[in-house]
């Protein structure tokens, strides 16, 4: 899976999940800082990302995640 | 075999007195009001009275909910106590209270399935019901979470409160009342919500009180998940069961642990928040309480009427989840 269309997904994922605009979502967002989320947001959008990528995230990986760039990284691997 | 047709005939709660704010927590752990209201959607709950025990709120709450099922408690066939915070390991509550009924021919145990529970026992007084066995059965949720509750933890005193609330089931006209259940466990999800001793395990010592094993423990994260996924899941079962669909929806009546996992699962489920019975900022969490009390507020705000569809949905300790479909017969 290319780079491009995972940051794509997990763009569209943040977008939806925290009601943010499509241009503020950039890989060097932090989650928390930058798009606003509270500590359940982050847990909604993990369980997001573990179902649109079919996978599952622990809880001590989920806890390294602060930016979009962690997030697309992670799931890249997967 | 020709089974009767079985429905919730009448709703009683109990709130207990005093209550207790976020205003009057920020005074006990470090929270604020702005925190818990965002993240919960709790504004207050209610606290037992000192002298108020379990079964006491179940009383009250199923006296109420004889008289508007239009029974006394001598026509009671099975009373069947939902609770996590009994008044003592044994007997169970279902019994104290069926002494203080005066129920005589009840039957009368308590049930373990966390905050499933209520709709785990209407399931089971159903099939008591619609086989024949019984006519008449008094399902109540009850908990006095307070006295299990470490009020030095601000990641679980903030969440839950104390509460009761009863339903009569019995035969409803052929064809209404409960449509379909859905009934499950996870085991392995265990440690994820509960109370570390006082059982056969760990009985109680000054090494467990010291170590605060006698109160709720908590993993926020894994619950939150399993609250939104699992109540996705079983109410799309429970469509599947009967063919109907989201849109047949009239009201859901979810288990009110927290405004957030409601919201996520409704709008995974696309139902409009005006389908979606809420009650959890005046209450918080009160565990077996919170479905039979929340029915109980919907029947008070004429919220049911014939023929509509009304979903119930518990997720909690166990892991458990249970739900139904009704199809509102009055």
């Amino acid at each position: 899976m290319s780079e491009q269309s995972t940051f794509d997904k997990v763009k569209a994922i943040t977008v939806e999940q925290l009601s943010v605009a499509p241009e503020d979502v950039k890989m060097e967002s932090t989650f928390i800082d930058d798009l606003g989320a509270d500590s359940l947001d982050i847990v909604e959008l993990i369980m997001a990302f573990e179902e649109e990528f079919n996978t599952e995230i622990p809880d001590e990986v989920a806890e390294k995640i602060r930016t979009v760039k962690d997030a697309v990284e992670l799931l890249d691997k997967k | 075999m020709e089974t009767r047709s079985v429905g919730f005939l009448g709703f009683g709660k109990y709130i207990p007195e005093k209550v207790l704010t976020n205003y009057d927590l920020e005074k006990m752990v470090d929270t604020s009001n702005e925190w818990i209201v965002e993240r919960t959607g709790i504004k207050e709950r209610h606290i037992a009275a000192p002298d108020q025990a379990t079964s006491d709120l179940a009383f009250n709450a199923a006296q109420q909910a004889l008289v508007n099922a239009g029974i006394t408690a001598e026509d009671l066939d099975c009373i069947i106590v939902a609770t996590v915070s009994p008044d003592m390991l044994f007997p169970s509550t279902a019994c104290i209270l069926q002494d203080k009924l005066g129920a005589k021919k009840a039957a009368a145990f308590d049930l373990s399935a966390g905050c499933s529970g209520f709709v785990y026992g209407s399931a089971v007084a159903s099939q008591m019901i619609a086989s024949g066995l019984y006519k008449y059965v008094l399902v109540v949720g009850a908990e006095t979470l307070s006295r299990i509750m470490n009020w030095k933890d601000r990641n679980t005193c903030v969440l839950f409160g104390d509460g009761a609330g009863a339903a009569v089931l019995g035969p409803v006209e052929k064809g209404y009342g409960i449509q379909a259940i859905e009934l499950g466990a996870e085991g392995k999800g265990g440690p994820s919500l509960y109370m570390p001793a006082g059982g056969s395990r760990k009985p109680a010592s000054h090494e467990t009180v010291d170590a605060a094993e006698h109160y709720i423990h908590m993993n926020g994260t894994e619950v939150f998940k399993f609250a939104i996924r699992i109540m996705v899941r079983t109410t799309n079962h429970l469509l599947e069961k009967t063919g109907l669909t989201k849109e047949d929806i009239d009201l859901i009546i979810p288990h009110q642990a927290n405004s957030r996992i409601v919201d996520s699962a409704a709008k995974r489920l696309k139902l409009t928040p005006d389908k979606i019975m809420i009650d959890l900022d005046k209450y918080g969490n009160t565990s077996g309480g919170s479905i039979p009390i929340a029915m109980c507020e919907a029947a008070e705000q004429g919220r049911y009427h014939k023929g509509e569809n009304v979903v119930i949905v518990g997720f909690g300790a166990g892991l458990t989840w249970a739900s139904m479909i009704i199809k509102w017969q009055a």
